[in-house]
């Protein structure tokens, strides 16, 4: 399989028949789930991802006594692939979450002043990823559910300081879409929305975050392989280009 | 991003009196653990970092050997004592990230071929940290994998870079780490001038990317003559010894 990807490859071709700088079909429907606050479902060319927001009251941070929290959390579940087994997460779904969180963190998506409730007490805004099947990019498919989610999320209802359930308020402020565009390196060319045989043969990915405004808010570099610094700057300008398309379908 | 109480630069100064584009003084040691089959020190200003590398060695249960390639692993963890509140020492969701994206980054160097079957274990410590922790492991794990004879393709040299208060900086300490406005660690292998790390975090126009990734480069050229020229001179003792 491999050597049949890189002949592909080799003759500027993907098994697949798209071009290298195309997505696959991208699915995208909110509010799925009806316990949640806030809720998604993604289907990128046959990787599909849950993303459910909850919200809770909370203590803030001493260093920002007046900002809601952010808390990312991503499961593979043992359902997405045979190489995944029940357990806590592993350093890939760690590394996963850690990356939606900066991206919605350090693009400001999120106006976490908004969520202060009274002294001591603000909301806690968990976004929880559950993948259900792994079919290449989870990254960008987790990051389009991440934003869809919280775009759809509500502020609950507070009576005699608990949440009523079912009942919100007003809508999650949101400022920003940010988007992820993970792109990989096959000797010189760049590809994005790798498919699970890609992933395996390229020579390693950069994870790009962007925003509304064409910001880079989060760069993560994944894999064993190099990138040139030309590479890099290429690699920047396809994933600008490509976050505004997929920003379109949020 | 969370807003310093004072402006981070002053004068065109930073808050420890450096110049931007200023790297604090770095020190390299070579062979601290007797036990380790390489290891390494290394400090940019009062951060420190320690390294031992082991292996190859046999690597077990048997089912993770690759018949044509060796494992590298990596395990980077931080002191309790050394921040200023202290740390749990069991392995948290940083670390843990962080011992992947270092796995990734000195692999990248590694002539893996070369040992079938085996594992080469690389445990970093951080003895005291003062922003840029994971670069300055980095640079005393390739230390102590050539002194330890491990097959390597370059040396990896690291560093940090960012923009604090409107102003692009190099190396990063930890006052600038915590309220900056954008960070970026960098690994590369100097020579090839081959990035074998990156990570961004905060917010960056593709241009400002563009230009701390320069000055990153540079940063790591002289980290990597330094590491050469820590590398020859314990090297030469011994030869002299023999």
């Amino acid at each position: 399989m491999e050597e049949f990807v890189k002949d592909y490859l080799n003759q500027g071709k993907r098994i697949d028949g798209r071009g290298f700088r195309d997505y696959r079909h991208i699915e995208i429907k909110h509010s799925v789930v009806s316990k949640a606050e806030g809720s998604s479902f993604v289907n990128l060319g046959g990787t599909k991802v849950f993303a459910g927001v909850k919200l809770d009251i909370g203590s803030p941070f001493p260093d920002s006594p007046n900002e809601g929290i952010l808390i990312v959390n991503a499961e593979f579940t043992p359902l997405s692939s045979p190489d995944i087994e029940p357990g806590p997460p592993g350093e890939d779904a760690i590394e996963l979450a850690r990356i939606v969180d900066r991206i919605i963190r350090e693009s400001h998506a999120i106006e976490l002043e908004k969520l202060f409730i009274e002294e001591g007490k603000v909301w806690v805004v968990y976004v929880d990823l559950s993948v259900l099947d792994m079919n290449g990019n989870l990254m960008d498919a987790s990051m389009l559910a991440s934003t869809e989610a919280l775009l759809h999320t509500k502020i609950p209802k507070i009576e005699n300081g608990k949440i009523v359930r079912g009942e919100f308020t007003s809508k999650l402020p949101m400022a920003f879409k940010p988007v992820s565009v993970t792109i990989g390196k096959y000797g010189s060319n760049l590809l994005v929305d790798l498919n699970k045989e890609e992933e395996e043969i390229v020579d390693a990915r950069l994870v790009i975050g962007v925003r509304d405004d064409d910001k880079i808010c989060a760069i993560q570099k994944q894999g064993i392989g190099t990138f040139s610094i030309k590479n890099v700057e290429n690699a920047l300008d396809l994933a600008i280009e490509k976050s505004k398309e997929l920003r379109r379908l949020l | 991003m969370k807003k310093p109480e004072a402006p981070l630069i002053v004068n065109g100064r930073r808050v420890d009196g450096r110049l931007p584009e200023e790297i604090r003084e770095i020190k390299m040691s070579i062979g601290d653990i007797s036990n380790a089959d390489g290891s390494a020190r290394v400090s940019f200003g009062n951060t420190e970092a320690i390294v031992a590398v082991y292996g190859p060695r046999a690597l077990f249960p048997k089912f993770l050997q690759e018949s044509d390639v060796g494992l590298v692993r990596v395990n980077y963890s931080m002191s309790p004592f050394s921040v200023d509140e202290r740390k749990n020492p069991a392995p948290d969701r940083r670390s843990i990230e962080i011992s992947k994206v270092t796995k990734e980054a000195l692999t990248s160097a590694i002539f893996v071929e070369d040992f079938p079957k085996a594992v080469v274990d690389i445990y970093e410590n951080i003895i005291q940290a003062d922003g840029s922790t994971r670069v300055t492991a980095i640079n005393a794990a390739s230390l102590a994998l050539a002194s330890a004879g491990i097959p390597m393709k370059d040396l990896v040299a690291a560093c940090s870079v960012g923009k604090v208060s409107g102003t692009l900086i190099v190396d990063l300490n930890g006052k600038e780490d915590n309220y900056s406005e954008s960070d970026m660690a960098v690994a590369m292998m100097p020579s090839k001038g081959l990035v074998t790390l990156l990570q961004m975090d905060g917010l960056l126009t593709k241009e400002e990317v563009m230009e701390l990734l320069m000055k990153a480069e540079e940063v790591c050229k002289k980290i990597y003559e330094l590491q050469k020229k820590t590398l020859f001179d314990r090297f030469k003792v011994e030869r002299e010894e023999e």
